[in-house]
């Protein structure tokens, strides 16, 4: 019987085991990398699409990845970078991520827009990112084209408690953005995530997730934080449209 | 002495089935609590979890076993935790390749099932000691009794907690007060300190019918 108490076995014992699992895990994480990927750009597609209320059936498609890879190619036919003066810049709209350009000052902020078209009629789908109350909430918020009234709005968050303010990812909660307003008038005002069972009836609030104060709040936050951001882009899409009619 | 014992003999099978009652990891030895409070809100990620930690417990202690000669003694406690992160980093990268939206519900609790003190004390009080057969029969029964406390106290706080199972409505929407009916979901349910009262009502239940647990 070997002595498995010598020092210089313990070391070699250690040294293997820990090549060993290392190379293995190495292995693992090669074969996963793709799939993981996938998964996380079918998701992110999954929600501007829900943004826009498309890709509805997704549940009943047989290939779901199929489905929302072709709904996707179906309806966003434009996705672009623009700069905190509403002016289009070069880049890659859709690996953009908005919590880093957050991070910068607001003159190097790339920030990405999706266009929705559907037969003619164009949305345009803006992200949103800031923190909720136990990690970040990130989401996606739709515009009809007079770029004030909102078409649709999608949240999805790291770690809000279950049951509370988790629920800012059901239906029932985002439908109450549908056709409320960012402006009153020519000012920027948002929308704000007002106290649970309030039933707002203007349109520059909604009711919040009743037993979710705080992460109503950082919504309301968010909201306002990202999409100021946009606020020379939407002027200009405005301006353009007039002198158009 | 080398007489062959079967698969299943009745002491293995012994193995198997005694976590779910007289030594159950969670209301007998109150073990992996804290994971217990923390994924049983939902009754679909509270399956997976139990199901990861019953495999990572299982071949956790199949390895440690068939190493439990070659193990040197002294840093016997770190060849543990390598081969038992090891399943779990791989639990948790092929839920995020195949199960992506359970893995987000989980999310640290996949990686936090290395802390899972039923694991480890499984290891050291069993694996170390016995062949590798009887051994991965005891770390899967483990790993499924507390996985079985863990659905059923899921079933409870979902059922009471949101009114709905595996996200499908069981509780009807015209029930509730909001919408003209009699009916408020458990907010209670939905936070952990219930689950510390489920536990205790299973543990009197439980020693209620297992008079010999009781006064040791």
């Amino acid at each position: 019987m070997m002595n498995t108490n010598k020092n210089s076995y313990t070391i070699i014992y250690a040294a293997v085991l820990v090549i060993v699992v290392a190379a293995t895990l190495a292995f693992i994480s090669g074969v996963l990398k793709a799939p993981q990927a996938k998964n996380i750009e079918i998701e992110k597609k999954l929600n501007i699409l829900m943004s826009v209320n498309k890709a509805n059936n997704q549940d009943d498609a047989k290939n779901k990845n199929e489905y929302i890879e072709n709904e996707y190619k179906k309806y966003i036919d434009e996705q672009f970078l623009v700069n905190i003066k509403g002016e289009r810049i070069e880049g890659d709209a859709f690996n953009t991520d908005l919590k880093q350009e957050l991070e910068k000052s607001e003159n190097d902020r790339r920030l990405p827009v999706f266009v929705c078209n559907d037969n003619g009629n164009k949305l345009y789908v803006f992200p949103v990112y800031g923190p909720g109350l136990w990690g970040p909430i990130w989401g996606y918020i739709s515009l009809k084209n007079d770029f004030n009234t909102i078409f649709g709005a999608v949240f999805d968050h790291k770690g809000e408690t279950p049951g509370l303010g988790a629920e800012i990812v059901t239906l029932k909660f985002r439908e109450r953005f549908t056709n409320k307003k960012l402006y009153n008038n020519e000012q920027f005002v948002s929308v704000k995530v007002i106290k649970a069972g309030s039933a707002p009836t203007d349109v520059h609030s909604v009711d919040g997730v009743s037993g979710g104060t705080i992460t109503s709040k950082a919504v309301s936050t968010l909201l306002f934080n990202s999409m100021e951001n946009y606020k020379a882009f939407f002027t200009k899409q405005k301006q353009a449209l007039s002198t158009q009619n | 002495m080398n007489q062959k014992e079967s698969l299943f003999s009745s002491k293995n099978l012994k193995l198997l089935t005694a976590p779910f009652n007289e030594s159950n990891p969670v209301i007998v030895m109150v073990l992996g609590i804290c994971s217990v409070l923390a994924v049983t809100v939902k009754l679909q990620p509270a399956i997976v979890m139990g199901l990861s930690v019953t495999i990572v417990c299982g071949f956790s202690c199949l390895i440690i076993s068939l190493l439990r000669n070659t193990i040197p003694n002294r840093i016997r406690i770190i060849v543990q935790l390598v081969v038992v992160a090891t399943f779990v980093i791989l639990i948790d990268q092929v839920l995020k390749a195949f199960a992506y939206q359970t893995s987000k519900q989980l999310s640290v609790f996949v990686g936090l099932i290395i802390t899972n003190c039923i694991i480890m004390g499984r290891i050291e009080a069993f694996a170390l000691g016995n062949k590798p057969l009887p051994a991965f029969l005891d770390g899967i029964g483990s790993g499924a009794g507390y996985g079985a406390i863990l659905v059923t106290i899921a079933f409870i706080r979902e059922l009471f907690g949101s009114g709905t199972l595996l996200n499908v409505r069981i509780v009807p929407e015209s029930w509730y007060i909001q919408n003209g009916g009699f009916y408020a979901n458990n907010g209670l349910m939905i936070y952990p300190p219930m689950v510390l009262i489920l536990i205790g009502l299973f543990i009197w239940i439980h020693r209620s019918f297992n008079k010999n647990l009781i006064g040791k």
